[in-house]
């Protein structure tokens, strides 16, 4: 077994192992933890597979950003020594037969089928390529997703605030 | 980085992640452990997303891209549903989702 397999395998080790732990875990603030572990495996597989600046970004905006956002909104909305009551048996049964089925017939498919590779020139993506690409109309440009995306991030900005601003009781017009 | 190692892997390993979500979605009564559960999903989808491009097409940036918006719309997900939670958690003091059912019917 090469190196490669051997952090494969422990990356895979991690993220399934952890993945479990996320979704079952009776206390809140371990759940988010372990996904923080899940995450920061990712970005590993994805350092794996030559995408450093991916993985960057991985590391920074979920490990980073969204995980402590869950962490802070857990912290405002529960107590943290709460656990919650166990699933109900039916209830744990039924799913993890949807998902043991799903996921059974996901890799039997998955497995049957003949991917067929390309053999041109490998092209690395660097640093110069996603600024180029990012902002170009040309061949493999990517302006008009970009433009909406920080239209959609401006918009998701503004309704975050707007949604969560404190509130206080409704003023009638009689008020003024 | 990625020698000796089949594109089957990396795919069992995301429909495995995929699945994983799936299961807390349905299981899961908080809000934030939901959101947590989307959260497992999209990153396997980025996981397969990745592995595509860099085995099948190595010579074009498809799947690059699309984990990047991927990512963008996560996080901007995330920011409203988390200000969604906490207006929810402000007006009926919990965030369990069989108690929030005032527009029910």
């Amino acid at each position: 077994m090469t190196l490669n397999q051997l952090m494969f395998v422990l990356f895979g080790l991690m993220i399934t192992v952890f993945g479990i732990l996320t979704v079952t875990s009776r206390r809140i603030l371990r759940a988010a933890v372990y996904l923080l572990f899940v995450l920061v495996s990712t970005a590993g597989l994805y350092f794996m597979l030559n995408y450093q600046f991916l993985a960057a970004v991985q590391l920074t905006l979920y490990a980073g950003g969204i995980v402590v956002l869950i962490i802070f909104s857990i912290l405002l909305t529960s107590h943290i020594n709460q656990k919650f009551e166990p699933v109900g048996l039916k209830k744990s049964i039924f799913s993890a037969l949807a998902a043991v089925a799903g996921a059974i017939v996901t890799i039997v498919t998955i497995l049957d089928f003949q991917f067929s590779a390309t053999t041109e020139a490998a092209r690395e993506i660097d640093m110069r390529v996603i600024g180029l690409s990012l902002l170009s109309t040309e061949r493999d440009g990517y302006v008009l997703p970009f433009e909406v995306i920080s239209i959609l991030l401006i918009a998701a900005m503004i309704a975050a605030i707007v949604v969560a601003k404190k509130g206080g009781p409704k003023k009638t017009i009689s008020d003024n | 980085m990625n020698a000796g190692i089949p594109l089957y892997y990396f795919l069992v390993l995301a429909a495995l992640m995929f699945f994983t979500g799936i299961y807390g979605f349905l299981t899961r009564r908080n809000l934030i452990t939901i959101l947590m559960s989307v959260e497992l999903i999209l990153n396997s989808v980025n996981i397969n997303m990745l592995a595509f491009n860099r085995y099948l097409y190595p010579h074009k940036l498809e799947g690059f891209f699309f984990s990047l918006f991927i990512i963008a719309v996560a996080a901007a997900e995330a920011a409203v549903a988390i200000a969604i939670i906490i207006n929810i958690y402000r007006r009926f003091t919990t965030i369990n989702v069989e108690d929030v059912n005032e527009m029910k019917y």
